[in-house]
């Protein structure tokens, strides 16, 4: 394999041996620690840089995050509620603004309802993938971490929540518990948790057996603080990269659910813009403009977050670059 | 093959199918609304149907004697009636598996092909132009929400080419092998719509399958004694590679038939997905239930399938 040019270029992270302007002074170990930290993000920082298909994701997910973020800043809410909006029903794509994406059947600019939309569906993707990655993390350290009877029991868990269709389950809890933004959160972290737990424990058992593990636990040190410290630090490269590739997933079931008209009804997100679409009579009808733009939104974001995903679990988890 | 192996997986595979059958009892047990006062509601029960769907929840037990029962109607197939159509579930299901089988099976199939083909001649070439679009492509496809694919379709090939029907599985005007043609009309797009979803997966599954093995030893060896290109593909590496995506195949088959629910319900499709659309509108536990229960065994059954087929083709796994 060898390095790379770029890898010779750079150079794997050094450790910075006290500071330039006063070499006498002792650095503190947190000095040193944030220290390594900050070269190993720019080390790492360096290698996406020069991934491409890494940068066009995170191009093109900087700008719906914008988007999400500035929408009451680009449109008053009280816009896009039916019982306020000024615009013409149904009416096609035209140059002035924001009727780029025409109307929907109460009139909204399409464009407008999709801005609003970013900020739900990104919002339901990240939160979920957060509750997905601490759940995953908490079952798969604990048992890889404790092993014996907790990993046997944990793991039945995980096997059988891998083997359960989720699709199914996530449908019969939402359609049970009632389509509100925090129960579908909810819903799909529960449902999708169970393939980190397993990548964690596979991680955690390797990182387990390292020297540095070892002579913590020989200096005296407790599970807290060597999970804290020692096992957590060296398994979150892999989660990372998974959380990324998760969030398309989480995404996708979101969309998946309101499609299905398990969407929260008070609010807009791409996934109940396509169901609205759909059962207003879209497709026949020929409302194309109405129906297109949120599913290429959705595409282009699951796509941006795959792709980040790919590049960094290949600069994150070396062993897989260059294969 | 070891005896050992396929009972450690059957052992397993029931103990999940219990760990099922115990949530699937619990889970409606705990819902908000409670199934006989719903029950009550529903204009098409008798207070007769009542009572027994109530003797049939058994409601007034203590709860380890209503699981007994429950375990107990499950296997002898009996599930309660539907809430909405008084009629019993099972029946309702039986009505629904044909049009699902028929449409997963035939998307299943299509897909794999494929998905395998386009993945060994990608990895084959690595980089070329072939292997650069066709991972692109199966990522984008990969992205895509199936519902909207389907509806997408559906504008396309219906509203504005006119070459397909909108939905449905047959238009019943046809008889013998008109109708035939008439209901694979009617399939085509879903079945097109259910295979883009999933080729993708596989195309890339299979294609780091042969970028694996194409690095082994035993593919070096054949090249040294002098194996032509086409024949190392054919005779070393493919099959070695095929077998972790057959088995990812069988492993996410029954997770097509959840991505199944969506596109069933954009094309009207009377099949088990339609049904599970139905049932979520209308609360209809018993239906809600039955499918839980009936796709998890589904994909306990496929999962113990793949464990036995990968440890009959490969002897390490039975090891393990």
């Amino acid at each position: 394999m060898g390095l790379t040019p770029l890898e010779a270029q750079v150079g794997p992270p050094e450790q910075p041996e006290g500071t330039p302007g006063d070499p006498q002074a002792p650095r503190s170990a947190r000095a040193i620690v944030w220290g390594r930290r900050r070269h190993a993000l720019a080390y790492n920082w360096s290698l996406y840089r020069h991934n491409t298909q890494g940068m066009i994701g995170l191009v093109i997910l900087s700008v719906f995050i914008a988007l999400a973020l500035l929408a009451p800043l680009i449109v008053d809410q009280a816009e896009i509620t039916p019982a306020d909006t000024t615009g013409v029903p149904l009416q096609a794509p035209s140059a002035d603004y924001p009727y780029w994406l025409g109307t929907d059947n109460f009139g909204r600019p399409v464009l407008w309802l999709l801005i609003w939309g970013a900020r739900i569906s990104l919002t339901v993707g990240l939160v979920a993938t957060v509750g997905t990655m601490v759940l995953g993390s908490i079952v798969g350290i604990a048992a890889g971490y404790f092993g014996g009877r907790i990993d046997t029991a944990l793991n039945a868990f995980t096997n059988w929540f891998l083997v359960i269709p989720w699709l199914v389950l996530a449908i019969v809890l939402v359609a049970i518990l009632g389509p509100s933004l925090g129960i579908i959160i909810l819903v799909i972290a529960l449902t999708s948790w169970a393939g980190t737990a397993r990548l964690v424990r596979a991680q955690t058992l390797t990182v387990k057996e390292r020297l540095y593990v070892e002579r913590g636990k020989a200096l005296g040190a407790g599970n807290w603080h060597l999970i804290t410290r020692h096992i957590l630090p060296n398994v979150f490269p892999v989660i990372f990269a998974n959380t990324v590739l998760t969030v398309s997933l989480a995404i996708l079931s979101e969309t998946t659910l309101a499609l299905l008209g398990l969407g929260d009804p008070n609010s807009v997100s791409w996934g109940t813009i396509i169901e609205e679409a759909f059962n207003s009579g879209a497709l026949t009808a020929g409302y194309w403009w109405w129906l297109i733009p949120p599913g290429i939104c959705i595409v282009l974001v699951t796509l941006s977050f795959t792709m980040c995903g790919y590049a960094l679990d290949e600069i994150l988890n070396p062993k897989l670059r260059e294969r | 093959m070891g005896g050992a192996y396929i009972a450690r997986k059957l052992l397993a595979a029931l103990f999940t199918l219990f760990f099922v059958l115990a949530f699937n009892f619990f889970l409606f047990r705990v819902m908000p609304s409670d199934p006989v006062s719903i029950n009550a509601r529903s204009e098409r029960l008798t207070r007769q149907d009542i009572q027994e769907q109530l003797e049939n929840f058994g409601l007034l037990d203590p709860l380890p004697t209503q699981f007994v029962r429950f375990v107990g109607n499950t296997f002898q197939g009996d599930f309660g009636l539907s809430f909405v159509t008084g009629t019993p579930v099972t029946a309702e299901i039986g009505a629904r598996v044909w049009p699902t089988v028929l449409l997963v099976g035939l998307s299943t199939l299509l897909a794999t092909v494929f998905g395998v083909l386009i993945g060994i001649k990608g990895a084959w070439k690595r980089g070329s132009a072939f292997d650069t679009t066709s991972l692109f492509g199966s990522l984008v496809f990969y992205s895509m929400p199936e519902g909207w694919l389907g509806m997408i379709l559906i504008l396309i090939f219906v509203g504005w080419l006119g070459w397909f029907p909108a939905g449905g599985y047959t238009s019943g005007l046809e008889s013998g092998f008109g109708n035939i043609v008439d209901v694979a009309k009617h399939l085509f797009l879903p079945c097109l719509t259910l295979t883009l979803g999933y080729i993708g997966e596989y195309a890339i599954v299979m294609r780091s399958s042969v970028l694996e093995v194409k690095n082994e030893e035993f593919v070096a060896t054949a090249r040294a004694k002098g194996v032509r290109d086409k024949d190392v593909r054919r005779h070393h590496a493919v099959p070695n590679a095929l077998l972790p995506t057959l088995t990812l195949v069988f492993y996410s088959f029954g997770f097509v038939l959840g991505g199944a629910i969506i596109v069933e319900y954009v094309f009207s499709w009377p099949g088990l997905g339609a049904l599970t659309y139905n049932a979520i509108n209308d609360l209809d536990y018993p239906v809600l239930q039955a499918i839980f229960l009936l796709s998890s065994a589904l994909v306990i059954l496929f999962n113990l399938f793949a464990d036995i087929l990968y440890g009959y083709l490969d002897p390490r796994v039975r090891e393990g």
